[in-house]
């Protein structure tokens, strides 16, 4: 052990002791998510507002926690939903069953199911987190209880996290507003 | 060693549920403990030295007041001395609280971390949180405990720690409203704060003991043995200074400072002694041992919870304020601000406060404590003896020696000066012949640059 050591790992906290915290004091600033995080899924849709899911199923064959329910329907012609020639008259994802692998996302051929970056889902019913199509698709803010939440308080709804910048696989999802 | 006693009775006394000593005692002729001297009872001498202790305290509280005392040099009524004593009470108690909260939030911040921060703006109510909580968690008194001893060895632990903050002077006379801004004015203040602080050992001593567990006891042995040596240095390292002014007094001491200089100019090595002795007095974390987490659960106060535990904790930390009040009264000028400092003329006299700088020489070397704490690892129990046996007790010695034979021959104290110099140049020298040679760097194989 000798002295010299010693006076070098004062200096180390000293200098540790003037660095920024690395940890974040999360539910008061946000988390600093990577853009490539895997987060709760957004179903994207075309620029013209076409839905991007074709009702394929592929997702849910690929899903390794058989999380992915889609049930199909035929479009209308004259009023279609998706820009194939079916779409997704039922998509839901169970969250507790879901391992965000993302899997589906590679599976998807129309990449109409993304990863988005929302994970505050925590809830207190086993059926509220089964997520439909009313939960996923691009316009929609939040998780189900933010949602909650927000349409209670009257307040939109808060995310817990930042992003340096949306992937341009997220068609449509705009990074959360930073004071 | 009430469990090493257990050793030589049949496996049925367990069932018993007995007090060992009481079964002793009850049932006529005992076998011959283990490691035990036979028929003695252990209790009864312990009483003994607890109500030593007790004559004590009494003894010195005597001693403390300032109408009784031959040696005290009384100057305020005794109210006065009352509220100023309530004060040192009241304030070293808040003072302990928000040091808990500070060392968390520095440690935090030296480990790159929030700290407590919820609680409060800042997390500045965290104190009162905590002292709720502590008092009304279950308090335990555990079943086997000697339960007078038990419930009286972190009361101890707290008196002896309060009894030597009102030594310290915190400014000229007449400071405080018109009066002294110190409790107590004892010629031998000095003498009196070892006596005190040393008593503070009997709280953890009787605390392991009482309790009963091996872990306390543990704990409670090596903080004793740990204390009593680093008392050894401690004590020495401070013999030189004192030979040097001449006087016990605290307050003398602050003034021969002022007219001499500091005293830590003339005596780098006591300082440096003392620096490291008053950290382990405190038990702080280079020579934590009484509450080793990892080794010992949490020594001494294993089996101590709710507000009883807060009170080590309490006696702890004021001994830690002390020490930090008391270094820089010794070794550096005290309350007087640094001299170089009253010849500007502006700041001369804006900063001659008498409070202000005691309490930033406090802060810089609690600063400090913390510091270390956040920084060092705790030396092994041996490494720990050696350091004191082998290392900072012959130091003291031979220093304390050097300063007896300028101050014998009546040589100039610069001499002193000169000879601190040497020793830190003598210690830089070893520092860098004994220094390892930096590992060479072994370039990886396979991996490209």
């Amino acid at each position: 052990m000798s002295i010299a050591a010693l006076a070098q790992s004062m200096g180390i906290t000293l200098k540790a002791l003037f660095s920024k915290p690395v940890t974040i004091p999360y539910p008061d600033a946000p988390v600093p998510l990577k853009p490539r995080f895997h987060g709760r899924h957004v179903l994207t849709r075309h620029p013209n507002g076409l839905e991007k899911c074709i009702g394929c199923s592929l997702c849910a064959a690929a899903c390794p926690a058989y999380a992915i329910y889609v049930e199909a329907a035929e479009n209308d012609p004259h009023n279609p939903v998706s820009a194939g020639e079916r779409y997704a008259r039922v998509y839901e994802i169970n969250m507790l069953r879901c391992i965000f692998c993302g899997l589906c996302e590679e599976a998807c051929p129309t990449g109409a199911v993304v990863m988005g970056y929302d994970f505050e889902m925590a809830d207190y019913r086993y059926s509220d987190f089964v997520y439909g199509k009313e939960d996923m698709l691009v316009e929609v803010q939040g998780t189900k209880p933010q949602r909650r939440e927000a349409a209670y308080t009257g307040k939109p709804v808060k995310k817990g996290y930042s992003v340096p910048y949306v992937r341009p696989e997220l068609e449509g999802v705009k990074p959360p507003q930073q004071k | 060693m009430m469990s090493l006693c257990n050793r030589g009775q049949g496996p049925g006394d367990r069932a018993q549920g007995l007090n060992p000593f009481e079964r002793i005692a009850s049932s006529g002729p005992a076998p011959t403990p283990y490691l035990c001297s036979a028929g003695q009872n252990p209790a009864i001498s312990l009483q003994k030295l607890l109500s030593f202790s007790l004559l004590l305290i009494a003894g010195l509280s005597l001693a403390a007041d300032p109408t009784t005392a031959a040696t005290a040099n009384p100057t305020d009524p005794l109210w006065m001395v009352g509220i100023k004593a309530f004060l040192v009470i009241f304030g070293l108690l808040t003072a302990f609280a928000y040091m808990t909260l500070i060392e968390r939030r520095l440690l935090a911040r030296i480990q790159i971390r929030q700290g407590p921060n919820r609680v409060g703006p800042n997390g500045l109510f965290q104190p009162i949180a905590d002292a709720i909580k502590s008092i009304f968690k279950e308090d335990i008194i555990v079943a086997r405990a000697d339960k007078v001893i038990f419930v009286m060895a972190p009361l101890i632990s707290v008196t002896f720690a309060l009894l030597t903050f009102g030594l310290i002077p915190f400014g000229p006379k007449d400071a405080f409203f018109g009066y002294d801004p110190w409790v107590i004015d004892l010629d031998v203040g000095i003498l009196y704060v070892f006596a005190v602080s040393e008593m503070a050992i009997y709280g953890i001593f009787l605390a392991g003991w009482a309790s009963k567990s091996k872990y306390s006891l543990l704990g409670s042995l090596r903080s004793s043995a740990s204390l009593i040596s680093y008392e050894l240095a401690l004590g020495i390292s401070l013999l030189a200074p004192v030979l040097l002014v001449g006087s016990l007094n605290l307050r003398e001491i602050v003034e021969w400072q002022y007219q001499n200089g500091w005293l830590v100019l003339y005596m780098l090595p006591a300082f440096a002694i003392f620096l490291l002795t008053s950290m382990a007095e405190a038990a702080r974390t280079p020579f934590d041992l009484p509450e080793a987490e990892q080794e010992l659960v949490s020594g001494y106060n294993t089996e101590y919870s709710s507000i009883k535990w807060a009170l080590f904790q309490m006696a702890e930390y004021i001994h830690l304020i002390t020490a930090s009040a008391m270094i820089p009264t010794i070794f550096l000028g005290g309350w007087r601000m640094p001299g170089f400092l009253e010849q500007i003329p502006l700041i001369g006299g804006l900063f001659a406060l008498p409070f202000v700088w005691m309490f930033v020489k406090i802060a810089l070397f609690l600063f400090f404590f913390i510091w270390v704490r956040g920084t060092l690892f705790r030396l092994r129990y041996d490494q720990l003896m050696v350091f004191s046996w082998g290392r900072l007790f012959p130091l003291a010695l031979a220093w304390f020696v050097l300063a007896a034979l300028v101050v014998a021959f009546k040589l100039p104290t610069a001499t002193l000066g000169w000879l601190s110099l040497l020793s830190l140049l003598v210690f830089s020298v070893y520092v860098t012949l004994t220094a390892k040679p930096k590992p060479r760097v072994t370039p990886r194989m396979g991996a490209g640059d």
